[in-house]
């Protein structure tokens, strides 16, 4: 049956509808405008952010936080520019994400007109793939595909860069058919013969060690993963990404591994004679030199994009696959395994080597410790910098998708407007944001974006006017010569939040913390916490050699 | 051991497949010593024949950083002894009073032709696999040699 024409724009929305789409995060200008006409009339809502950058960063994380695929649109030119970080962001750490931009007219690209830009040329290297649509009729099609591999497979962002002529045209509706794709066909299921060397590998292990990276995504890998871990009694490390993917208070967890690994987990990977690589890429803040990485060590590496599998580290044993099938078939293949020697020797390691009490009177994980008690269980979300390491190192998180962070690109701004995409998406868990002064004030619009569109999110602005990590950097390694780390202390956070209809609440001393935070977390309004942070203080341990084993601490 | 090998790549031919793949090695750091590219048996098909260099790290690299790209439909790895490749060169020389004869006998031996002459300047074609045009090339050397051009190589399995 042949569809009736009709408007670009309509197909677009009507096609989004079709997918299920219930929020869209953008901002109009002149090329996406025929699109903004049509939302108008349509049930999806929209997030109006206030800088392109802060809608990607949200579609972002409510597709993290949900396990939808998130969807941001944006104008040509500098609006199609401006989503850039923010799906290099979302491509870096393999986040679902579907971005749709104006595009001037057909006539009119490659002429230089107003707002353009070469949109798709651009995202070629950060996209898992995008479309210029030619012709209105690839629409429906187009925005099918977008949405199947955006979150198939390895998920990733993929852009359509529709020409404005195409969105006020008309154009044939196609069937939301299951696309076709000749040249895409994730695998899922594991070789079956590999998986079998695996299990022996990990039967025949005495220092097992599985390392477990971002890719643990839904409620039933993460389960497998702790059947996996508890049955063969092997401990877990993480990666930064993978921080949310093994609950972290459980006895088998050692805590981040890698450039600001905790002793005891960089301890394990060094001596450990078997490594279960479990989505993640082996990226190098984690593994450090690559020649000196796990010297005793068989690698199982299991991952679903088969490009990861030895490209950083190589594995004696790959498995391309998705984890909720290997894992499980993993744990229905070997019987239960005990490693008390190991174990031991890896728990007097973590309490020789405990996590530091820094002294001050508001310290970053004083507040963090006063939020674990008062809220066990948020959708932590965190900036980039200091704050990051020290929320992964002193804030447990216990549950699957509940610790979003800028893993791979270490987007600074992330923290903010991803904590409104999140809190979107989950409107019944408490979100909290933690950043740092640095990070917050690149994004701290998006704070009106909370306010307008009422949502209850908690930043708390770890706020020691200072860029830390650049700060610690330069104390490291470049002789405490401090340069442009100074932020200086003009910016009082809680009025800045007062000032953008959020609620904003000074934490000066330590006994304001636990109020504060309680406060915020009732409010049912964006609430910021001012946390002044008086005696800034080094994140640590940090590996500053050749080796995991090189570090200060 | 790095070594050169000859890569072969079908994809969908559709605008901007050509930036996807060449972007691919800039972006990844794989250099690219010859790429050719043309329409296949298949209409909507392109055919890649891409010579890289690398070892074989990098080699698995390459192959399954381009299976990724979704218009790449296949890519495999040929190998010489079981290929026919071919390159093809046009040389322009200015003919020397004298040179004459040789230079017949040269492409008579290396089974060019000329394709046009014009006074003293003859266009030349040789067509052979790498190692036949890079011998032609090299006999044309001692010559007024005004200027040359080759292509990329083609490679398909016996």
């Amino acid at each position: 049956m042949k569809s009736k024409k009709v408007t670009g724009a309509r197909a677009v929305v009507k096609a989004l509808e079709g997918h299920g789409v219930e929020l869209i995060f953008g901002y109009p200008g002149g090329a996406n405008l025929p699109l903004y006409d049509e939302l108008a009339r349509s049930p999806i809502r929209h997030i109006l952010a206030r800088h392109e950058q802060g809608a990607a960063h949200m579609a972002d994380a409510y597709a993290r936080a949900t396990g939808k695929v998130g969807v941001c649109t944006a104008t040509s030119g500098p609006g199609a520019t401006n989503l850039v970080t923010g799906i290099a962001t979302a491509y870096m750490d393999s986040s679902a994400l579907v971005a749709i931009t104006g595009q001037v007219s057909r006539h009119l690209i490659g002429n230089d007109a107003f707002q353009e830009v070469d949109t798709t040329g651009i995202t070629i290297p950060i996209t898992k793939h995008n479309y210029l649509i030619q012709d209105g009729d690839e629409l429906f099609r187009s925005i099918a595909e977008a949405f199947y591999l955006a979150g198939s497979g390895r998920p990733g962002p993929v852009l359509i860069d529709i020409p404005k002529d195409i969105l006020l045209g008309q154009c044939t509706p196609g069937d939301a058919e299951p696309p076709q794709l000749e040249g895409y066909r994730p695998t899922l299921k594991g070789h079956p013969g590999q998986i079998k060397r695996a299990a022996a590998a990990i039967k025949a292990a005495e220092r097992p060690v599985i390392i477990v990276g971002g890719g643990i995504r839904t409620p039933a890998s993460y389960q497998a993963l702790v059947a996996l871990a508890e049955g063969q009694e092997i401990p877990v490390v993480s990666t930064l990404m993978g921080k949310g993917s093994f609950p972290n208070s459980h006895c088998l967890y050692l805590g981040l591994y890698g450039y600001h690994g905790r002793i005891a987990a960089n301890t394990a990977i060094t001596e450990a004679d078997v490594i279960i690589g479990v989505a993640t890429r082996f990226g190098d803040r984690s593994t450090g030199s690559a020649l000196h990485f796990a010297p005793q060590a068989k690698i199982v590496h299991i991952d679903i994009d088969p490009a990861e599998v030895g490209k950083n580290i190589p594995a004696l044993i790959p498995i391309v696959g998705d984890a909720d099938h290997i894992l499980g078939e993993l744990v229905a293949q070997l019987k239960g395994a005990s490693h008390p020697d190991w174990l031991a020797r890896l728990q007097r390691k973590a309490e020789k080597h405990p996590l530091a009490d820094l002294s001050g009177e508001v310290t970053i994980p004083k507040v963090l410790r006063a939020l674990k008690a008062l809220c066990p269980d948020p959708l932590l979300v965190t900036d980039v910098g200091r704050h990051q390491i020290f929320a992964a190192h002193y804030f447990p998180v216990d549950s699957c998708r509940s610790f979003l962070t800028s893993g791979g690109l270490g987007t600074m701004g992330f923290g903010l407007p991803a904590a409104i995409g999140a809190k979107l998406g989950c409107p019944d868990r408490p979100v909290v944001a933690v950043c740092g002064d640095g990070g917050f004030l690149m994004t701290c619009q998006e704070l009106v974006t909370a306010a307008v569109e009422k949502v209850p999110v908690v930043a708390l602005v770890m706020h020691d006017n200072c860029l830390g990590m650049i700060r610690q950097l330069q104390h490291a390694f470049y002789g405490k010569r401090f340069t442009s780390c100074d932020l200086g202390d003009a910016v009082d956070f809680a009025r800045l939040a007062e000032s953008m209809g959020a609620v904003g609440i000074t934490v000066a001393r330590e006994a304001d913390i636990a109020p504060a935070l309680a406060r915020a977390l009732d409010a049912g309004r964006p609430c910021v916490l001012d946390c002044r942070i008086d005696a800034p203080a080094n994140v640590y341990p940090m590996v500053t050699g050749a080796t995991l084993m090189d570090y200060i601490e | 051991m790095s070594q050169k090998h000859t890569i072969s790549i079908l994809c969908n031919d559709t605008p901007g497949v050509l930036t996807r793949i060449s972007g691919l090695f800039s972006r990844r750091g794989f250099n690219i010593e010859s790429l050719s590219v043309g329409n296949t048996e298949t209409k909507g098909k392109s055919r890649f024949t891409i010579v890289v260099h690398g070892d074989d790290r990098v080699l698995e690299q390459v192959r399954k950083q381009l299976q990724k790209l979704i218009h790449v439909i296949k890519v495999w790895d040929i190998t010489p002894e079981q290929a026919i490749e071919r390159e093809h060169a046009l040389i322009k020389v200015d003919v020397e009073r004298g040179t004459k004869g040789e230079l017949l006998q040269i492409i008579t031996a290396v089974e060019g032709r000329i394709i046009s002459s014009s006074g003293t300047l003859w266009t030349l074609e040789v067509t052979g696999d790498p190692g036949q045009v890079d011998n032609a090339l090299n006999l044309f050397k001692g010559y007024n040699i005004v200027e040359t051009i080759r292509t990329g190589r083609i490679a398909l399995e016996r």
